[in-house]
């Protein structure tokens, strides 16, 4: 069972869609019996950090998650959130991944927000990447990004190096949205379900 | 690097797909969900289901397609046509739309982009603008082109990014149906003076007017309809020939 933690921020439809789509079994919850029972544990999130951050530590999960034991991944501010500060709304995070938050350079001809697919680095190679090449195009939409740090596993460049994937242990984190990149975002997916 | 895209578009007409020329004498090209599968699979990058239902219950049914689209389609899908209010847009995010387009409701009435913008983000509001040049100057239409209105076309894609639009999909009404090529100098001028991604729509014939709205005309992303319904221009052809242009594309 996938736990998918459900803490009032927006959409969870195309996360509970994708993992439909790989025939994986999910709940939407934040209860922490469910989250310690689960197999893998996924949270999302769109919108903005500090607003996240309060939605989550309103549940209980925000002290839950720390303590996890199984793979755990953040998708997008899910992953932001797993990280030690956003400067989105000066946020303490979960302080999971030791790096920090920071908004993405505009100028010299970038667009921020960085919307639409860019190529993604694995450095290591880490099984969530399995069958995937370097260079594979992922699905971003953000306007922060965390900074390059020992525990990222991946990187895009967009005006920066930044974290396009990181883990810690049994915490894993993407700045992309697998759920919205197609093949290669169902492939990673499932790598996460099978660790 | 960021991919420049290339987004297949589906009109929708009572739950199915038709194509319009100038949106006049309609013709059903098949099923959206099938349609938006096949063309996920061959590479696109994106996806925009507009709906042009006239009746209440074409719209409801446009709704229940969205919820399929969600659950079947494994990229980014937009969906417009008809939302007038925050409470559209909202039904239409929990249905599992990733962006949604407003266009006349949003001339009538530009507060409803930041009402948008503010309670699901920029990333959620794209500004569609459709416009004709009159008398030297790109005047603003509406409700498909039939209305011609005061606004500015450079003056509004401005407005609309300042009320908070994540992104501008500007359709020419002189080259949209034509197959002519794009109005590149209007996106390239949009591409200079704003801040967000420039998608262009109207007037793609061929696999070279694409590749020159990409890189003369600047666009984030090109939108066409009919070239890919009627399989004139296959998207993976499209792309290889883009790729071998050294435009960055997603292959």
């Amino acid at each position: 069972m996938v736990a998918i933690i459900d803490y009032d921020t927006g959409n969870l439809r195309s996360v509970e869609n994708a993992l439909r789509r790989l025939g994986a079994q999910y709940e939407l919850t934040a209860d922490e019996a469910a989250l310690r029972r689960a197999d893998h544990v996924i949270l999302p999130g769109v919108g903005e950090a500090s607003s996240a951050m309060r939605k989550l530590a309103a549940t209980g999960a925000a002290a839950i998650i720390p303590t996890l034991t199984r793979p755990v991944l953040g998708i997008c501010i899910g992953m932001q959130l797993m990280c030690r500060r956003s400067e989105e709304g000066d946020t303490e995070c979960l302080g999971i991944f030791p790096t920090k938050v920071v908004r993405l350079p505009a100028g010299d001809g970038l667009k921020v927000p960085h919307m639409g697919w860019d190529t993604v680095s694995p450095r290591s190679g880490d099984e969530l990447f399995g069958g995937l090449d370097g260079g594979t195009y992922f699905y971003y939409v953000h306007s922060y990004a965390a900074r390059d740090c020992g525990a990222a596993i991946a990187l895009t460049d967009y005006g920066m190096p930044f974290a396009a994937a990181l883990r810690s242990g049994n915490f894993y984190g993407t700045q992309f949205h697998p759920e919205k990149s197609g093949a290669t975002g169902e492939r990673l997916l499932a790598n996460f379900l099978s660790l | 690097m960021l991919a420049k895209r290339i987004i297949p578009c589906l009109d929708i007409k009572d739950g199915a797909t038709v194509k319009g020329i100038n949106f006049l004498g309609l013709k059903n090209v098949g099923d959206p969900v099938e349609l938006g599968r096949k063309y996920a699979l061959e590479g696109a990058d994106e996806l925009v289901y507009l709906d042009i239902s006239a009746t209440l219950e074409g719209r409801k049914t446009f709704a229940r397609l969205v919820e399929k689209i969600a659950g079947n389609i494994n990229i980014p899908f937009t969906v417009g046509g008809g939302i007038s209010s925050v409470e559209d847009a909202g039904a239409l995010l929990k249905a599992g739309a990733d962006k949604v387009t407003v266009n006349s409701a949003a001339v009538r009435d530009p507060a409803l982009i930041d009402g948008i913008a503010s309670k699901y983000g920029s990333q959620f509001v794209v500004v569609a603008i459709d416009a004709a040049l009159t008398d030297g100057v790109w005047r603003v239409t509406t409700h498909g082109g039939s209305r011609t209105t005061d606004k500015e076309l450079y003056r509004w894609a401005l407005e609309a990014q300042r009320r908070g639009a994540g992104e501008i999909l500007f359709t020419s009404m002189d080259h949209d149906g034509t197959k002519n090529g794009f109005a590149c100098d209007v996106y390239a001028r949009l591409n200079g003076m704003l801040s967000i991604p420039v998608v262009a729509s109207g007037g793609a014939g061929s696999r070279e007017h694409i590749a020159e709205v990409l890189t003369a005309g600047k666009a984030d992303a090109a939108l066409a309809a009919s070239i890919f319904h009627y399989n004139e221009i296959p998207i993976p052809q499209l792309k290889a020939y883009l790729a071998a242009e050294g435009i960055p594309v997603r292959l």
